[in-house]
C-alpha cells in the first residue's frame, strides 16, 4: 500500500429530521456519499466531477476531516484517520499536510481579516510561525498566487471575487501540504487567472510532489490538469479512469451526457444529448436500483431492480452500469 | 427591437482609505427585449459593479459619479432609493454571484421564495407556499415539497443557485441580471438552468444580462457580447463576429486563455500583466496599454468606443 490517500467504502448519511414514509418510526437520511472507495497516489492529481448535489463537497470534507464518516475507512499516509473525530483532528499534526481550498473561496474568509491575516492564520495556528518568518511566508504564498502585495491590507469586501479566490489558494499552500484538496477553486476566477493558477498547481506538483484532489465542473480544466478522474452520481462513483480516456470515450451513460453538455466556443449545441428530468431524491434512495435509472437514456428493466456494481472496464477504467461490458 | 435597458456613460467610484477607486468609467451598452447580452472580462473588470450600480445596490463606499441607466423611460440612476426598492425584484431581478451569501441563512428556502411572490409576484397567503414549491420544481430541484423546508446550509451550492433563480424569475421581471448564474453548477444542470432562463426570455420578452467569464457559455447563450477591462467597455459585437474576429487585443487574449479547445495546459496563455491600479490619478486613457503588445505612440490619446463594422464597436487605437 503506497497510496497517499485511500478510502474504503466511505459513507456519509445526514439525518433529515423527518420520518420516512413507510419506515414507521425510522428516521430518513440524505445519502450524500455512499460506498465510495478510491486512492490518490503521491504526486497524482485526481479530478472529481458530477452533478450539483452528488456529494463531491461532502466527500472532500470527509477526506479533509471536517466531517466524520458514517461508515468506512480513510487512510492518509498509512495512518487511519477515519477514527480521529473531526474536532480532534483540527489540532492534529497531519492537519497541515491536508489543506483545502473551499468552494466560494472568498466566502470562507473571515470578513474581518485582511488578506494578509487570512493567509497568515493557518501558518500561525498550524506551524506556529511568527514575526518576520510569518510575513515572508505570507508574501511568498501571495506572490505564488499572483496576488499583488498592495492588496494584502484589504478586507474581503474590497476585493473582487477572483482576488478573494486567490487569497483562499494562497492560504492553503502556505503550510506546504502533501495533499491539497481544491473544491472548485477556479469557479470564481476569470480564464486568465485560471490559466495562471492551473499552471501554478502544475508547477507545485512537479516541484513538491504535491497530490491534488480537484473538484470542478469545468471538464476542460479537469481534462488538462488531472491524471485520473472520478465521476460521481447521487453519492456513488459511476465511472473512473485516466482523465483523457474518460472524456474522449465516456463509458457510463451519465458521463456521456455530462461530456455532451460542455459548452463550446463555436456555440454549437448538442440538444439531442440534453439530460432531461430530475435526479432522484438523495433521501433514502432505493438500494436495489441504479441511481441513474429513470433518467438514463439507455436504461433497461434490470436497472430498476438491481444496483450495478463498479466493475473494471479495462485499461485502468471502471464503470457502474449493467450495459458496460 | 426596443431596448429594455440602455446604459449611457455610467461611472462609479469607491471611496477607500487608500484612495478613490474608479471602478467604472463611462460604460455604455443596451439590451433589447428577449435578448441576452453577455458581459465578459477578467476578475475585477467591473462586471458586478455594473450590475450593482444598475440595481441601486452599491455599497456605501460606492457612488455613481455620472451617467444614466434607462429601464424603459425610467432613469434608474435618478430614481430615489425607496422607488428603486419597488423596482428591484419586480421589474429587474438579479441572480447573485454568491448564492449562499445572498440567501437568508436562518429562513427556509421555500419561505424565502414565498416572500418574493407575496411582495412582487401577486401571490396570496394561501397560495404562496404552493407557488414556491412550483418554482423549485421549475428549476429542477428534486423532491421540491420536502426541500422547500430546507435551510440554505442543507443544500449544495448548485441547489442554492437554483433557488436563487427560482426567486429571481418568480415575479416575471423585464430585466434579469445574472451574475455568474451557473458558477458552481455542473454542465448538465447549467444547460437546464440556462434553458430555463432562455425560455423565460422567449415567453415574456425578458432581457438578460449574462455576466460570465466563460466565453464558451457566452458563445452558446448570448446574442451579443460586451467585453470589459478595468472598468472600461473595450469591445461589443454580435457573438459570432466577436469570436471569429476579435478586434481588441484584449478580447483576442481572452479567447486564447479559454481552455475549451486547448490540447494541453502549456498551450493556454494567460493575459500578460495585471489590471492597473484604479486608485491612480493618472490612469491612461487606454487602461490596457501597459499590457498590450500592439500599443503604438497614438494610444495615449483620449479613447472611446467607435464602430469598426456593422454592430461591432471597439475602443482601441490599433485594433486587430
Ligand atoms: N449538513 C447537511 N445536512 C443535510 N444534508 C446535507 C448537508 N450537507 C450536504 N447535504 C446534502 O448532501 C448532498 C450532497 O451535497 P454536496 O454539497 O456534497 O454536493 P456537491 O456535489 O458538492 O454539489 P455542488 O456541485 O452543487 O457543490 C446534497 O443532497 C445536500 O443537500
Ligand atoms: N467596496 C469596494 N471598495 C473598493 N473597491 C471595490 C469595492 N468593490 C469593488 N471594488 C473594485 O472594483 C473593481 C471591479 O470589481 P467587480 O466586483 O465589479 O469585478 P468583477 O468584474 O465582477 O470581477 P469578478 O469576475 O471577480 O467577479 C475591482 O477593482 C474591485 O477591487
Ligand atoms: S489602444 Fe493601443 S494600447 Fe490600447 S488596446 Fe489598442 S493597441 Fe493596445
Ligand atoms: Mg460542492
Ligand atoms: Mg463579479
Amino acid at each position: 500500500m503506497t497510496a497517499l490517500l485511500e478510502l474504503e467504502n466511505v459513507r456519509k448519511h445526514f439525518p433529515t429530521g423527518g420520518k420516512s414514509l413507510f419506515g414507521g418510526g425510522v428516521a430518513s437520511f440524505v445519502h450524500a456519499v455512499d460506498d465510495v472507495s478510491l486512492t490518490v497516489e503521491p504526486g497524482e492529481t485526481l479530478g472529481l466531477v458530477g452533478e450539483s448535489g452528488c456529494g463531491k463537497s461532502t466527500l472532500v470534507r470527509l477526506i479533509t476531516r471536517l466531517l466524520d464518516v458514517t461508515d468506512g475507512k480513510i487512510w492518509f499516509n498509512r495512518r487511519e484517520l477515519s477514527d480521529v473525530p473531526a474536532r480532534i483532528f483540527a489540532r492534529d499534526a497531519d492537519r497541515a499536510h491536508i489543506q483545502m481550498v473551499f468552494q466560494d473561496a472568498g466566502e470562507s474568509i473571515n470578513p474581518r481579516f485582511t488578506a494578509a491575516d487570512a493567509i497568515a492564520d493557518p501558518l500561525r495556528r498550524l506551524l506556529g510561525l511568527r514575526g518576520e518568518a510569518l510575513r515572508a511566508r505570507v508574501e511568498e504564498a501571495a506572490l505564488q498566487c499572483g496576488l499583488p502585495l498592495e492588496l494584502l491590507g484589504r478586507f474581503p469586501h474590497q476585493l473582487s471575487g477572483g482576488q478573494r479566490a486567490r487569497v483562499g489558494i494562497a492560504r492553503a499552500i502556505g503550510t506546504r501540504p502533501r495533499l491539497l484538496v481544491l473544491d472548485e477553486p477556479t469557479a470564481a476566477l476569470d480564464v486568465s487567472v485560471q490559466v495562471t493558477v492551473l499552471k501554478l498547481l502544475q508547477q507545485l506538483k512537479t516541484d513538491l510532489g504535491l497530490s491534488y484532489i480537484f473538484v470542478s465542473h469545468d471538464l476542460n480544466v479537469v481534462r488538462l490538469l488531472c491524471d485520473r478522474v472520478v465521476v460521481m452520481y447521487l453519492g456513488k462513483i459511476v465511472e473512473s479512469g485516466p482523465a483523457q480516456a474518460v472524456f474522449e470515450a465516456p463509458r457510463h451513460p451519465y458521463t456521456r451526457s455530462l461530456v455532451a453538455a460542455v459548452p463550446r466556443l463555436d456555440g454549437v449545441r448538442q440538444d439531442a444529448a440534453r439530460l432531461v428530468g430530475d435526479p432522484r431524491s438523495p433521501i433514502d434512495p432505493d438500494p436495489h436500483a441504479c441511481r441513474f435509472h429513470g433518467r438514463c437514456p439507455v436504461g433497461v428493466d434490470r436497472c430498476g431492480v438491481e444496483m450495478p456494481a463498479l466493475r473494471s472496464a479495462g485499461a485502468g477504467r471502471e464503470a457502474a452500469c449493467h450495459l458496460v461490458e | 427591437m426596443t431596448d429594455v435597458l440602455r446604459v449611457e456613460d455610467l461611472s462609479v467610484a469607491f471611496h477607500t482609505r487608500g484612495g478613490v477607486v474608479r471602478a467604472l468609467d463611462r460604460v455604455g451598452f443596451a439590451v433589447e427585449a428577449g435578448q441576452t447580452m453577455a458581459l465578459v472580462g477578467e476578475s475585477g473588470s467591473g462586471k458586478s459593479v455594473t450590475a450593482y450600480a444598475i440595481m441601486g445596490l452599491l455599497e456605501a463606499a460606492g457612488r455613481i459619479t455620472g451617467g444614466r441607466a434607462f429601464l424603459g423611460d425610467t432613469d434608474l440612476v435618478a430614481t430615489p432609493a425607496a422607488a428603486m426598492a419597488r423596482i428591484r425584484g419586480k421589474r429587474i431581478a438579479m441572480i447573485f454571484q454568491n448564492p449562499r451569501a445572498a440567501l437568508n441563512p436562518i429562513r427556509g428556502v421555500g419561505k424565502q421564495i414565498a416572500d418574493v411572490l407575496l411582495r412582487h409576484g401577486g401571490a396570496t397567503r394561501s397560495n404562496a407556499w404552493d407557488r414556491a414549491i412550483d418554482a423549485l420544481r421549475a428549476v429542477g430541484i428534486p423532491d421540491p415539497s420536502r426541500r422547500a423546508k430546507a435551510y440554505p446550509f442543507e443544500l449544495s451550492g448548485g441547489m442554492c443557485q437554483r433557488v436563487m433563480i427560482a426567486i429571481a424569475v418568480a415575479a416575471r421581471p423585464e430585466l434579469l441580471i445574472a451574475d455568474e448564474p451557473t458558477t458552481g453548477l455542473d454542465v448538465t444542470t447549467q444547460a437546464v438552468v440556462m434553458d430555463l432562463i432562455g425560455e423565460m426570455a422567449r415567453d415574456t420578452g425578458m432581457a438578460t444580462i449574462l455576466i460570465t467569464h466563460d466565453l464558451a457559455l457566452a458563445a452558446e447563450r448570448a446574442g451579443r457580447i460586451a467585453v470589459m477591462h478595468a472598468g472600461h467597455m473595450v469591445e461589443e459585437a454580435d457573438t459570432a463576429s466577436l469570436l471569429a474576429g476579435p478586434r481588441h487585443p484584449y478580447t483576442a487574449r481572452l479567447i486564447a486563455a479559454t481552455p475549451t479547445a486547448a490540447g494541453s495546459l502549456e498551450s493556454l496563455q494567460s493575459v500578460p500583466g495585471g489590471l492597473p491600479d484604479l486608485r491612480s490619478a493618472s490612469i491612461p486613457h487606454c487602461r490596457y496599454a501597459a499590457r498590450c503588445e500592439r500599443s503604438v505612440p497614438g494610444c495615449d490619446a483620449v479613447l472611446a468606443m467607435r464602430p469598426v463594422a456593422d454592430r461591432h464597436a471597439v475602443a482601441c487605437w490599433n485594433p486587430l
